[in-house]
């Protein structure tokens, strides 16, 4: 392989490790919101999910216990979410800002003891035969579960939105609460199911972070992902295969911007750190356009409080 | 309950004691104002340290109290305010972004002592302090000349401001004394704590070819990435071996415990007074971690004779001649950049690739 091959292997791995954590966050806030629930706990979640999946990797001593243990603690993030915002049926926006302090708060209030220890980071584990092909090989088949997880889940998902009765059921009660409830389907179980989901997601997200991105624990390591993720689900239009799209845009300028920077490249990194977000608001101002096609690429009852009347 | 009543004039006794025990020590309260969290294992964490030691020094006497992760700029105005409003008589703000409301708090509290690290904005009440870590990074950059296979240094470094750009330069210097052929491969992350980015960072200068990762951050992730992919690593202003027990070649460690303690005394003593300390090695602001086992005895014997030299002043990592990035002869031989030119660097001396960012 010559050398110029073998840089822009590493460049894309790198990206590879870089979009994941954003993936799964975004793709989870993506259910979430789909039911109508907005969550902006995520960063709070992910922290939450880091911090537990080092612990749980530590204490065990077996990294997929702390996989496991990520998910788990930022499900729980988000019962707690659902249970102010869907039963205590409190601000959604003021919630979830709260969510994500706590979670700040929290995670390194947990994580004290675990500063300065490092564990074993998930091993990858290619495809036999085919992770053997050069160049495309190690690019697509010699990975970490979490990152074949996410790719799939990608699919998976899309599935289940667009072609599943269940997504139907989701996107309705995300688009209209009242007829959802109105046709009898459990409205507030439903959206505390998303919200689950997402925090699971936004769990494995933090996960990624402390078992494999950067196998340690350390405060506020996210280090805004989570926003990311939130900005990455109205880039996406709330659609998984342009989350995955815009995951890798997203990693991919963070990369090949330091990529660039190491070769001498004179743009300033500011600007190219600045464009995923300015694509994100170029978006926006697309399906804002008018009334049709918000209400044809958005969640209609996004951020607002439901209650069910008999 | 047999004597409620005694018990009660007992209680009163006490806080009566107490109170009249708070009046006679005249408790010193000292503030801190960190940029990261004291959970970094870097530069806030060795900060917290040194406050740790004034609790240790002084006991009750002194009363400490910190908030961390303060982002530089408009908010940092706001805690500072709030800490010198809160009867803080000593106060330091441990970031080169905070210089600006530290003045401008300052100049509202003239009562209050404030010490700011790595700025050069100072009036009455308010002084500054930093450590030439640019002789820990010149010692450093002897020994990665001697090591590096590739002849690439790649540096993670922060911000471009000149206490960067002086210590990518001193590893430049000193890594072409004893190498010319050693080049200096910068990328600037545009953040003091990103563990991710810092980590992909490091990824990208490894790809690039470098074989020795410093970094200019506050997160042991640079040093990690070496660990994991087999070169060589530096610690940031502590022992971070914990996170690379292989490939740490040394760590620059930051010690603030004497400068604080010093200080706080100054304040009991009522002869605080504003100045800028800026101290090294010599001082023991600046400490060098333990080599590495594995790198060799004759390189290890290179760079401590470089920190002896630094020590007794007959060497010093900016004397000339001092050459910038375009061949330009910024001092001739026979002189040293003095520390109001140190201070204000913002040039690239040969050796380092790619133009420093304005």
């Amino acid at each position: 392989m010559s050398d110029s091959m073998t840089i822009l292997l590493a460049a894309s791995l790198t990206i590879i490790g870089a979009a994941t954590p954003l993936l799964f966050a975004a793709l989870g806030e993506l259910i979430t919101e789909r039911s109508g629930v907005l969550n902006l706990g995520v960063e709070g979640m992910m922290l939450i999910g880091a911090v537990s999946a080092f612990a749980g990797a530590l204490i065990t001593g077996n990294t997929y216990i702390g996989v496991l243990c990520g998910a788990f603690a930022g499900m729980l993030m988000a019962l707690l979410h659902g249970y102010l915002t869907l039963t205590l049926m409190t601000n959604q926006v003021a919630t979830g800002l709260s969510i994500t302090i706590f979670g700040v708060g929290l995670s390194a209030l947990i994580g004290l003891e675990f500063v300065g220890v490092t564990v074993e980071p998930l091993s990858n584990l290619p495809v036999p035969l085919l992770s053997e092909i050069p160049f495309f090989g190690t690019l697509l088949f010699d990975h970490n579960l979490l990152v074949y997880l996410s790719v799939a889940l990608v699919f998976g998902l899309s599935f289940f939105i667009f072609k599943t009765r269940g997504g139907l059921i989701l996107r309705a009660v995300g688009d209209s609460p009242e007829s959802s409830h109105a046709l009898g389907y459990p409205v507030i179980k439903i959206r505390y199911m998303a919200l689950m989901f997402g925090g699971l997601m936004a769990g494995l997200g933090g996960a990624y972070l402390s078992l494999i991105y950067t196998p340690m624990w350390s405060e506020n390591m996210t280090a805004g992902r989570g926003w990311v993720a939130l900005a990455l689900v109205v880039f996406a239009t709330w659609k998984p295969w342009r989350v995955l799209l815009g995951a890798y845009m997203f990693g991919g300028v963070t990369i090949l911007q330091l990529h660039g920077q190491g070769f001498g490249l004179d743009i300033p990194s500011q600007f190219l750190s600045m464009l995923p977000y300015l694509a994100t608001i170029l978006v926006l101002v697309l399906i804002s356009r008018d009334r049709l096609k918000l209400r044809e690429n958005s969640p209609a009852s996004l951020g607002r409080t439901f209650r069910p009347t008999a | 309950m047999k004597h409620p009543f005694k018990k009660i004039v007992g209680i009163a006794a006490t806080v009566a004691g107490l109170a009249i025990a708070g009046q006679s020590m005249a408790e010193t309260k000292v503030g801190f104002v960190y940029v990261g969290p004291v959970g970094d294992h870097g530069w806030t964490y060795r900060h917290d340290i040194g406050r740790q030691a004034i609790e240790d020094k002084f006991g009750d006497q002194v009363k400490t109290t910190y908030v961390e992760s303060v982002k530089e700029g408009p908010d940092a105005e706001r805690v500072v305010r709030k800490m010198a409003a809160s009867g803080h008589d000593l106060i330091f703000t441990t970031s080169f972004g905070f210089m600006n409301p530290t003045l401008k708090v300052a100049k509202k509290f003239p009562k209050v002592k404030f010490e700011h690290a790595t700025g050069y904005k100072r009036v009455k009440n308010m002084s500054t302090f930093a450590g030439r870590f640019y002789e820990g990074r010149y010692v450093v950059g002897t020994a990665a000349g001697h090591m590096t296979k590739s002849n690439i240094i790649g540096y993670v470094a922060s911000f471009p401001i000149p206490e960067v750009v002086r210590g990518i330069n001193a590893v430049a210097r000193s890594a072409r004394a004893v190498n010319p052929d050693a080049t200096v491969k910068v990328v600037w992350v545009n953040s003091w704590y990103d563990p991710g980015k810092e980590a992909d960072a490091a990824k990208t200068l490894i790809d690039q070819g470098a074989d020795i990762i410093l970094q200019h951050t506050d997160s042991p992730a640079p040093l990690q990435v070496a660990e994991q992919r087999g070169v060589w690593g530096v610690g940031q202003a502590s022992d971070m071996s914990s996170y690379a027990p292989n490939n740490q070649l040394t760590a620059i460690i930051d010690n603030w415990d004497q400068y604080y303690i010093e200080r706080t005394q100054a304040v009991i003593d009522g002869n605080w007074k504003s100045g800028d300390t800026w101290g090294g090695i010599k001082s023991g602001m600046v400490e060098m971690a333990p080599w590495n086992d594995a790198v060799p005895a004759d390189v290890v014997a290179a760079a401590e004779k470089v920190q002896k030299a630094i020590v007794d002043g007959s060497l010093h990592p900016f004397q000339g001649p001092v050459i910038n990035q375009n061949g330009e002869q910024v001092i001739p031989a026979g002189e040293v950049l003095d520390d109001g030119a140190l201070s204000g660097m913002n040039y690239y001396v040969q050796g380092v690739e790619g133009s420093l960012p304005k």
